[in-house]
């Protein structure tokens, strides 16, 4: 009894492992099957690492920080760097699929030569099946039988033709049996999409009566990195994603490659992308920064206010302030959108009976950016309240006496004493509420999707997109397909920022030498 | 005369913080006034509707078309499940970060400080094709399932709270394993029935954190899950709503009220710790 009591932890221990193991020796053989070899590396080593940490005594603090990584390193780490990856190629839609892929997809595409040779046939299927023999005369006397995409000559004897009635024709090839006019109509999408390899050409169906032959149309010739179009006789050679011809007609689909910096150059250089990128970029630091002040000034505002042991109902108002911060940010930003609403929002109707005039909240740029301030105003300034709350009872009183023997008024002492001190305690809160505002994809998205659109742009722009709304709808919206590769260069743009951020919020709190000292 | 001025600034500082209270309880109000009213539109609102009812509710109630009540219940489910394991995984990685001497313990908290730094939805992109890769081979973990949402979420959640968590656990005393090693106790017993139940309320405290944060993400759910019925009541909501207001206006106020109420509730328990500055910006703000 007490054996397995002790020994409990280390049995469970090696079930795990055992079916952990088992999972993946099974996966293992599935991807190898399939040819996904990156995948299965990935695999085997991950095993591996797993077993030696939950086995060697040395990895034994791994031991608990192993599954808390796992998760942090497949989904935090890897897909960052997978994004700079992304953001010098041309990922994207038309360019989706490796080269070889596309190499595959086009030597797969056959035509329809001038000159080609009709064949008559007749259709035999496995009852209950769908496998199919076709019987094939190339009306010079000459027979064919294509069972399962082999073909051979046969002569009118061969003992597989049956024709058990003698009435002349064939019934029965094998045990295939033969097709009536009715049933080959039902069988026709299937039969339609046969291809019969036949003298490097291919066998298909080319209307009711007969199968014709078709000829491979694009070919690779790996040595000169071409594809070569035999039916027009053009060459096509790679250019930045497609097959291309000398007079720059291109081969859908195109496919995946590595542009260099060209997504970034065409941010910065690209007239029609870089104009309203610059908008964007310059509205995401006005945002940000309007969004910190405005919070700030409103929640320090009433944090003073409050902060009166003598006030009556502070802790109601307390809680009443509060409300909007506790609300999921969501479902306030599309409250806020529908009392906006130009045409029958409340804000509208109110202004209406004050006999004033009513405001295009998401028509116009200005005013929607005006709205979503005051929306993040509203969604903001109970949290500044909090913070500056919990700073404001940290000033020591005495400060407050000795300022007023000196005969300070109020707004000196706010001044000179509240707002120095806030800020030194506060200081790094508001930075990450900078960085925070910088990235707040929801108020923005939810209230208006970037909205109104900025005319003449050619990628989807809007007046109050910041950039990672506009990351966003590049990727994930843009009716002119995604552009991964180019949503993908404002991402690591937008890291490079947060980066900057962090690095000025590190050195103006010292929190960097204050970890390396207290780990 | 003082006196009367004191009294003065008083009522001044009521009737400013009444001010602020409307413009904090306006969109509030208006809100439950449209849960209420029947009309179920925007047009002429008033703020005292007449007829008040809950036929809004009840429409919500039976909507097929918009499963209200799935995308609540995949919300709770989801938030529900990334917060308990995020929590057990960050609990066990901050451990050895407070107690164990190891080679790369500094090296590793600040490796997880920067990491931390970068919000995950920056990835968006690459995690989107992630998922469409790994669909071809395990669709099970694909785009359009709740697995893989949970599995970002969680590798998003692990950082900030490893650092929380570690801060609270180095302010309990090493004397009380030590103890326990005394009486015979494995490491992993020491941390499970000694550390882990005096740590409970921090670890509530990041369950609820965590709770909130997942329930109200919208742009990796919304890139992550495209059908009606494995929609979050973010994603869900809003597709409902958009470009809908004149004529859902109503059943939409009835979904914001049940969608918020328990995430107010949640909020409540954990806002005092806010006031210490110990989760500054951690869900929002």
């Amino acid at each position: 009894m007490s054996f397995w009591k002790n020994n409990f932890l280390y049995l469970a221990k090696i079930i795990f492992l055992s079916i952990l193991d088992a999972l993946a020796v099974w996966s293992a053989t599935i991807l190898f099957t399939e040819h996904k070899y990156i995948f299965l590396t990935i695999l085997i080593v991950v095993t591996a690492i797993i077993n030696f940490i939950y086995l060697s005594k040395k990895a034994y603090p791994l031991r608990y920080i192993f599954p808390g990584t796992f998760f942090m390193i497949l989904l935090v780490v890897y897909p960052i760097f997978y994004t700079v990856y992304v953001s010098f190629t041309n990922y994207g839609t038309g360019h989706i699929l490796s080269k070889d892929q596309v190499i595959e997809q086009l030597e797969n595409r056959y035509y329809l030569p001038g000159d080609s040779q009709d064949f008559s046939y007749e259709a035999f299927k496995l009852p209950n099946e769908k496998e199919y023999a076709i019987l094939l005369n190339d009306k010079q006397g000459n027979l064919y039988l294509a069972i399962n995409q082999n073909i051979e000559e046969i002569n009118a004897g061969d003992p597989r033709l049956r024709d058990p009635d003698g009435d002349g024709t064939i019934d029965q090839v094998k045990n295939y049996k033969r097709l009536s006019r009715g049933d080959l109509l039902k069988n026709l999408s299937t039969l339609q999409n046969l291809e019969i390899p036949f003298n490097d050409n291919i066998l298909k169906m080319k209307s009711l009566n007969a199968f014709s032959l078709y000829r491979q149309q694009y070919k690779y010739v790996a040595s000169e990195d071409k594809i070569l179009d035999i039916k027009n006789n053009v060459e096509y050679f790679p250019k930045k994603g497609s097959f291309a011809s000398s007079e720059g007609e291109k081969l859908l689909p195109g496919f995946r490659t590595f542009l260099g910096w060209e997504n970034y150059l065409t941010l910065l250089t690209d007239e029609r992308v870089q104009g309203p990128f610059l908008r964007v970029f310059l509205w995401t630091f006005e945002w940000a920064i309007l969004s910190v002040v405005t919070t700030f000034a409103l929640g320090l505002f009433m944090a003073i206010l409050l902060n009166d042991e003598s006030l009556r109902f502070k802790k109601i108002y307390r809680v009443i302030l509060i409300l909007p911060y506790a609300l999921p940010a969501f479902i306030s930003v599309l409250i806020w959108r529908g009392l906006l609403n130009t045409e029958v929002g409340v804000v509208n109707q109110i202004l209406q009976t004050l006999s004033l005039d009513t405001i295009p909240w998401l028509q116009s740029v200005f005013w929607s950016r005006f709205a979503l301030i005051v929306i993040n105003l509203w969604l903001g300034f109970p949290y500044m309240m909090l913070i500056s709350l919990g700073a404001l009872q940290s000033i020591p009183n005495d400060l407050y006496e000795a300022a007023a023997i000196d005969g300070a008024t109020g707004w000196q002492r706010f001044k000179n004493i509240t707002l120095p001190l806030i800020l030194v305690s506060i200081g790094p809160l508001l930075i990450s509420s900078f960085a925070f505002n910088f990235n707040n994809f929801n108020v923005i998205y939810l209230f208006n999707e970037g909205g109104p659109p900025i005319v003449g742009a050619q990628t989807p722009a809007g007046g109050t997109d910041i950039l990672i709304s506009y990351t966003y709808r590049l990727s994930f919206e843009s009716g002119r397909g995604a552009d991964f590769g180019l949503a993908s260069a404002v991402s690591i743009i937008i890291f490079m920022i947060t980066a900057v951020i962090t690095w000025f919020n590190f050195k103006y709190t010292g929190a960097l030498e204050e970890v390396k000292e207290n780990v | 005369m003082y006196r009367r001025q004191d009294k003065k600034i008083k009522l001044l500082k009521h009737l400013i913080i009444w001010i602020v209270i409307i413009f904090a309880l306006f969109p509030l109000v208006w809100t439950l006034s449209a849960a209420l009213n029947p009309a179920n539109t925007l047009i002429n609102q008033k703020l005292i509707p007449t007829n008040a009812n809950f036929d809004n509710f009840k429409y919500l109630f039976n909507n097929e078309q918009h499963p209200f009540l799935i995308w609540l219940w995949n919300s709770v489910k989801i938030s529900f499940i990334t917060a308990t394991i995020a929590v057990s995984m960050t609990a066990l990685a901050a451990y050895p970060f407070s107690r164990f001497k190891f080679r790369g313990r500094r090296k590793g908290l600040f490796v997880i400080l920067l990491i931390q730094i970068f919000p995950q939805m920056l990835a968006m992109v690459a995690i989107y094709l992630l998922f469409l890769n790994i669909q071809e081979v395990l669709p099970a973990f694909g785009l359009n399932t709740h697995p893989a949402i949970i599995t970002i979420y969680l590798g998003g959640a692990i950082g900030v709270n490893t650092w929380l968590m570690k801060g609270y656990l180095d302010t309990i005393p090493t004397s009380l394993e030590e103890a326990a090693y005394i009486d015979g106790a494995s490491k992993f017993q020491a941390f499970y029935k000694i550390i882990l139940p005096l740590a409970r309320p921090i670890l509530a405290v990041l369950f609820v954190l965590q709770f909130i944060a997942t329930y109200s993400e919208y742009i990796l759910a919304s890139i992550i899950l495209n059908s009606n019925e494995k929609y979050t009541l973010a994603v869900g909501l809003h597709l409902f709503i958009s470009d809908m207001y004149a004529n859902r206006w109503g059943v939409f106020s009835a979904a914001a009220l049940i969608g918020a109420i328990p995430i107010v509730l949640l909020f409540m328990l954990v806002q005092k710790y806010i006031v210490h500055g110990l989760i500054g910006g951690a869900v929002k703000g």
